[in-house]
């Protein structure tokens, strides 16, 4: 029997013979990061271990991305302890202005390449998967023990096939491919399992967009969304990282634990509705709720694509008097880029105020908090029960067009008729 | 291992991280100090249950979306001795477990719970008990038992360290 692509890294990464789903093994990292908030809770946990000792600093990365700005005096001592230690240990620290949002940072540096194995204090890690690797969102403790050994315990998943095919239509993204599998297979049902994306439709998808659709992977219960190494993905990685990498891709008679299709001929713009991820409806659905928050970025949707996206549909226009928009830029260098090609000439001139790069207004931690009654239509990757402030707040999910397109009409509206 | 309190019940399925520990409140790094926003955006009053040894009974998808372990340190500081759940994310799961909280999977025991039942837990055996009457879990996979036996994590690495 052959093995799928996240079994060939998980052996690779293992001193295992052979690997099947349900095994438990310790699998060594290639990366591991923590953000502001879950590296300070690991650094206690490796304190009540024993040791300071890093296993290997140059694999290490601290992001300052949650609370940065600090927002108050809590949120800055909690930065200052990830710079601090950082410094301390010798390991790669990005604050903010040097950096951005963990996922998209991490894969514009060159950090992640297929093959690969990237743990992270983040449930979002998963993006990785949109590289070929095998990322693993983990919590503090996990955190703490692969600073210290390099390694972390691992049942091996079973992979769930998502074959995409079909044409994909103008105002269509990853977005909405990774939202129509977590509304076909539910918020639970790719638990103990990764998805791996094959399939013609695939190379429709650029490296943006794949990072959306990997991103939203855990918010079906999965442990990431792996799409195998292509020349897209060798183009991407061409210049942008030293490290030596080897496309890996599953077997012809590897084992499924279950197949599923998204069809592009068959898929409009979707959106996620209020308060689970898997509350999936075409947008044409919901057309006529009003929206008084747009969200454009976060680590799902803030790249170069998204923006552009954003600044098509608004250009020219203005902004809803009912809506505020705000642009959060993931990085830094997409955030320069952005003001290069004019998006955020473009952007500012609708009526949108942009932000620095922070995961802020997407967890409800600031910039951006909604206030009880309102709704909010964010390019983010989650729509629950106070998500984003209030809980009697309403958040729905969608892709940049429909965010923005929201954002000019003041209610959910289908791209189509704002851009027409 | 054996785990034992009196049933608190969390009803619903897909309770998520965020109505558990809100975002607002991650920048708190002392367990301690999280105690005071656990259910914040769920139910708050399900802290005033939190009395002594306590076991929760969870629905379905308990603890999808973040990877926060304030959850489950919250709890723990709160003296929650188990989880007994009809099944649980991914994350959360293993948190729990690095932590030495046992998440057992046994849908039937979460049907005969009431609040305040007595509830005890055998991981290595796969018995909940809820009242006396005594269902069968999931079984916990070696790996995991042999964690809990150890206390988690961290004596885990403690072990480790110790032997190199």
């Amino acid at each position: 029997m052959g093995y799928t692509v996240a079994e060939k890294i998980l052996l690779s990464h293992s001193d295992a013979d052979r690997v099947e789903p349900g095994q438990v093994v310790m699998v060594r990292c290639d990366v591991v990061l923590a953000n502001d908030v879950t590296g300070p809770v690991a650094f206690r946990q490796m304190e009540k271990m024993g040791t300071s000792a890093v296993f290997d600093p140059s694999k290490v990365v601290m992001v300052a991305d949650h609370f940065a700005p600090a927002k108050d005096e809590r949120s800055a001592i909690l930065i200052k302890r990830l710079k601090d230690w950082s410094l301390e240990h010798g390991v790669v620290f990005y604050d903010q202005g040097r950096g951005g949002i963990e996922h998209t940072l991490l894969v514009q540096e060159g950090w992640v390449v297929p093959g690969s194995v990237i743990v992270g204090g983040d449930s979002h890690t998963c993006t990785h998967g949109a590289m070929g690797a095998f990322s693993s969102g983990l919590g503090s403790t996990d955190i703490a023990y692969c600073l210290v050994f390099g390694e972390f315990w691992q049942a091996v998943p079973g992979t769930i096939q998502v074959t995409v095919s079909g044409e994909k239509g103008h105002f269509v993204t990853g977005k909405d491919v990774i939202l129509a599998v977590i509304g076909q297979i539910g918020a639970g049902g790719g638990t103990g399992n990764v998805l791996e994306f094959v399939g013609p439709g695939v190379q429709s998808l650029s490296i943006d967009e794949r990072l959306a659709v990997s991103n939203l992977a855990v918010e079906a219960g999965s442990e990431t969304g792996i799409f195998p190494a292509d020349d897209q993905t060798a183009a991407y990685l061409d210049g942008r990282t030293e490290k030596a990498w080897q496309p890996v891709h599953s077997d012809p008679d590897a084992s499924y634990s279950r197949r599923i299709a998204v069809d592009f001929d068959r898929l409009g713009p979707l959106v996620a509705k209020p308060h689970n991820p898997e509350n999936v409806v075409p947008v044409s659905e919901i057309v006529g709720t009003p929206i008084h928050q747009v969200v454009v970025g976060n680590c799902s949707n803030g790249t170069m694509t998204d923006l552009r996206q954003a600044a098509e549909m608004v250009k020219g226009k203005r902004v809803h008097e009912r809506t505020r928009m705000i642009v959060v830029p993931a990085t830094q260098e997409i955030y320069r880029q952005a003001v290069a090609e004019g998006l955020v000439d473009i952007l500012v001139e609708a009526g949108a105020s942009i932000s620095t790069p922070t995961c802020g207004p997407c967890f409800g931690g600031h910039t951006g908090a909604l206030a009880p009654g309102e709704n909010a239509l964010a390019t983010i990757n989650r729509n629950f029960k106070g998500r984003s402030g209030s809980p009697e707040a309403s958040v729905y999910l969608g892709n940049a067009y429909v965010a923005a397109a929201a954002a000019i009409a003041g209610e959910i509206v289908n791209p189509a008729e704002v851009a027409s | 291992m054996i785990a034992a309190g009196k049933a608190v019940l969390v009803p619903g399925t897909n309770i998520d991280t965020d109505v558990l520990y809100p975002g607002i409140y991650l920048n708190i790094d002392d367990p301690e100090q999280m105690k005071p926003y656990l259910f914040e955006g769920l139910d708050p009053a399900l802290r005033d249950q939190l009395d002594g040894d306590t076991v929760l009974v969870v629905g379905e998808n308990f603890g999808m979306g973040s990877s926060r372990e304030h959850v489950p340190l919250a709890m723990k500081a709160w003296g929650v001795r188990c989880v007994v759940g009809s099944s649980f994310a991914r994350i959360f799961y293993r948190n729990c477990i690095n932590l030495a909280l046992p998440a057992i999977t046994c849908p039937d025991a979460v049907k005969a719970a009431k609040p305040g039942s007595q509830i005890s837990v055998d991981a290595a055996a796969g018995k909940v008990t809820v009242d006396g009457r005594e269902f069968t879990a999931a079984p916990v996979p070696p790996f995991m038992l042999e964690m809990l036996e150890r206390g988690g994590l961290i004596p885990w690495a403690q072990h480790k360290l110790a032997q190199s």
